[in-house]
């Protein structure tokens, strides 16, 4: 019997770049810049997302807002992400300005509104990726778990899409699991989950549903030892993602005996020979 | 519905929210208050993360055409005075850029005639190439004139209303604009009208029983949060401190009170942004920086020119709105009178290193002007 293998998993392909690492991680809320450089490297992380409102942009390396220092742009690509931005006219000009300032000309376009929940403006963020995916930017944009706003940003031309499982920070995992499964199902670019990711088991569910990637931040940045749990979750999106593509065994509500009455059959058709 | 309507009619008619914040600011036992203080960290950490925002108040102006019984800024209070100009507010402004601070709140009494709303805006102007972040705290005014600070490059607003009981208001402001206890209670929606994308609110603690400013509090910031849906909410607590004019609180509130407070808003809002001033002690600012507050001034200054002695060269008295010169000696060392005493003096590097050491990355900037667009 001849086992269908690869010998690695897959790698994952956004726009043009290939990364064997499935986790994006972003980079709020950690106790310290230090820390949070030795959890990336430690996540094993390929794509580190930073908030523009963060970061010191203008050029003059301001030693108060420095937190691009503490990310290696040799070990990891850096995702520029618009938090804060309330409009479509707010992400471009902040696109505009991380463009113009030298960074990868990559942007995770995030518009929400409202600062409660942090839940994505479908409206601004169609009309901001068009803009930007026009003017040569490689578009990540965040949204809710809506299978025809997905749909509408890939017709644009962005390079992935990526809905939410929960709301930001809430660690409630994927509570939008029947949406996300069809927008799974109809993708035509990688599918990154991001937002509520609050455990490794989360993660790995994601993976397992056929996400190509996941987005995690607070669960690494808040953890008692962020670096220990940077490790838990490369572990278990590494876990999910073999698992996806051995194929999961189907769900049955009743037993299933492991040796079936009809092994028997293959047994004789391997005689047979 | 504005708000008005919705506190006339509290003491009879409270949302549910407001009734479980009530039985939170309850009287608690000592373990109990630990485990409202242990959810409240958690909530803080989920929403703010390991982090504490810093930001400097700048004194423009102590002039003020109001009296407070509480301010040391009141009209009648034979204070030194003065408005800094364009170039000494700059001048006091690069003093707090180098000390890393890249958030400010422009701070002013209520005077017309010396702060205009175009003054503000031209400060804001000024200000905008050194600070991604700058507010104002100032009297209060029309939508239109927010409009043109906004657009300057402004992001917040700040408004305290004081005390939320209409009686102890009044016997409060005895003179002066000031005494419009509904323009100052509809202040925050003009300005989310007008394109803050941060209000800040409060209470000064030591009006009236804390409790009702508190219920009155919470009800208040309940309306905002469904009306100003835009905005980050944040709100303040401050207790009142000695002032010119010798006035005494007359309620007081403990530690352990404003700590269950914080940890009551916290639980009851888990997005809200709570700010501590420096009129908080350090020992018990620190702590409470663990429990739930998101947002700290560090070695601020509360008179006019106060952190590089700018204006010192137009120090005078105000009386009925006529500049007086001042009666002390050419030469003789002074400096405008503070609006209250500081109880944290410790500098902002020794209050970041201080926070560093509890756990908490001080964040000199999260904003940029980009956002404002400016």
């Amino acid at each position: 019997m001849v086992l269908k293998m690869a010998d690695k998993p897959s790698k994952l392909k956004i726009a043009d770049r290939e990364f064997t690492s499935r986790l994006i991680v972003g980079t709020g809320k950690f106790a310290s810049n230090e820390l949070m450089r030795d959890a990336l490297i430690a996540s094993g992380t390929e794509l580190v997302t930073v908030a523009l409102r963060r970061a010191d942009v203008s050029g003059k390396h301001d030693p108060f807002a420095n937190i691009l220092d503490f990310i290696d742009p040799k070990r990891f690509l850096l995702l520029p992400n618009t938090s804060g931005a309330r409009t479509a006219e707010e992400a471009v000009r902040l696109a505009r300005l991380a463009a113009s300032a030298g960074l990868p000309k990559w942007i995770k376009l995030e518009i929400h509104p409202d600062p409660r929940y942090l839940l994505p403006d479908p409206v601004e963020t169609l009309a901001a990726a068009e803009i930007l995916v026009k003017e040569g930017f490689t578009v990540l944009p965040y949204i809710n778990a809506d299978p025809v706003l997905a749909k509408r940003l890939q017709d644009i031309g962005t390079a992935t899409v990526m809905p939410l499982g929960s709301p930001i920070g809430s660690n409630r995992g994927i509570e939008t699991r029947p949406q996300i499964e069809i927008i799974i199902e109809q993708a035509t670019v990688p599918v990154v989950v991001d937002a509520g990711l609050g455990a490794p088991s989360q993660a790995a569910e994601a993976m397992e549903m056929g996400a190509d990637a996941v987005l995690v931040n607070t669960a690494i940045a808040i953890a008692s030892d962020p670096v220990r749990m940077a490790k838990a979750f490369k572990k278990a999106i590494e876990a999910g993602r073999e698992a996806r593509e051995i194929g999961l065994a189907e769900k049955s509500a009743s037993a299933a005996a492991t040796s079936p009455l009809t092994g028997f059959l293959a047994q004789n058709a391997g005689r047979s020979d | 519905m504005s708000f008005i309507e919705t506190l006339d009619n509290l003491a009879l008619k409270k949302s549910e929210l407001v009734q479980r914040f009530e039985h939170l600011i309850a009287p608690k036992l000592d373990q109990e208050l630990e485990a409202m203080a242990q959810f409240s960290r958690s909530l803080t950490l989920q929403n703010f993360g390991r982090t504490m925002r810093l930001f400097a108040p700048l004194y423009l102006s102590n002039e003020c055409i109001n009296n407070c019984r509480y301010c040391g800024f009141s009209r009648d209070n034979p204070i030194l005075r003065v408005t800094l100009d364009i170039d000494e507010v700059v001048a006091e402004a690069q003093h707090l850029a180098r000390q890393g601070f890249r958030q400010i709140l422009l701070v002013a009494g209520e005077h017309p005639k010396f702060v205009s709303c175009d003054y503000l805006a031209e400060c804001v102007r000024a200000l905008t190439r050194d600070f991604s972040s700058i507010s104002i705290e100032v009297g209060p005014m029309e939508t239109e004139d927010y409009v043109s600070i906004v657009e300057a490059g402004a992001e917040g607003l700040v408004v305290y209303q004081e005390t939320y009981n209409r009686g102890v208001y009044v016997e409060m402001h005895t003179a002066g604009p000031k005494r419009d206890f509904n323009f100052r209670l509809d202040c925050a929606e003009r300005g989310y009208a007008a394109g803050f994308r941060r209000l800040g609110v409060g209470a000064l603690i030591g009006l009236t029983r804390w409790q009702d400013e508190a219920i009155a509090l919470a009800a208040h910031l309940e309306h905002l949060f469904k009306r100003c849906w835009q905005t980050q909410i944040t709100v303040s607590l401050p207790r009142l401190r000695p002032a010119a004019g010798g006035f005494r609180p007359l309620f007081s509130m403990t530690d352990r009170e404003l700590a269950q407070l914080v940890c009551a808003l916290r639980i009851t809002f888990p997005q809200l942004g709570i700010v501590l001033s420096t009129r908080e002690r350090a020992p018990l600012r620190d702590s409470l920086a663990l429990i739930g507050v998101t947002m700290m001034s560090a070695g601020s200054h509360t008179e006019p020119g106060g952190y590089t002695r700018q204006g010192r060269e137009h120090l005078h008295r105000t009386v009925r709105g006529r500049i007086v010169a001042p009666e002390y000696q050419d030469g003789e060392d002074q400096l405008a009178t503070g609006q209250f005493e500081i109880s944290d003096e410790r500098s902002p590097a020794e209050i970041a290193a201080v926070l560093r050491r509890r756990g908490l990355e001080p964040v000199w900037k999260d904003w940029d002007q980009a956002l404002c667009g400016a």
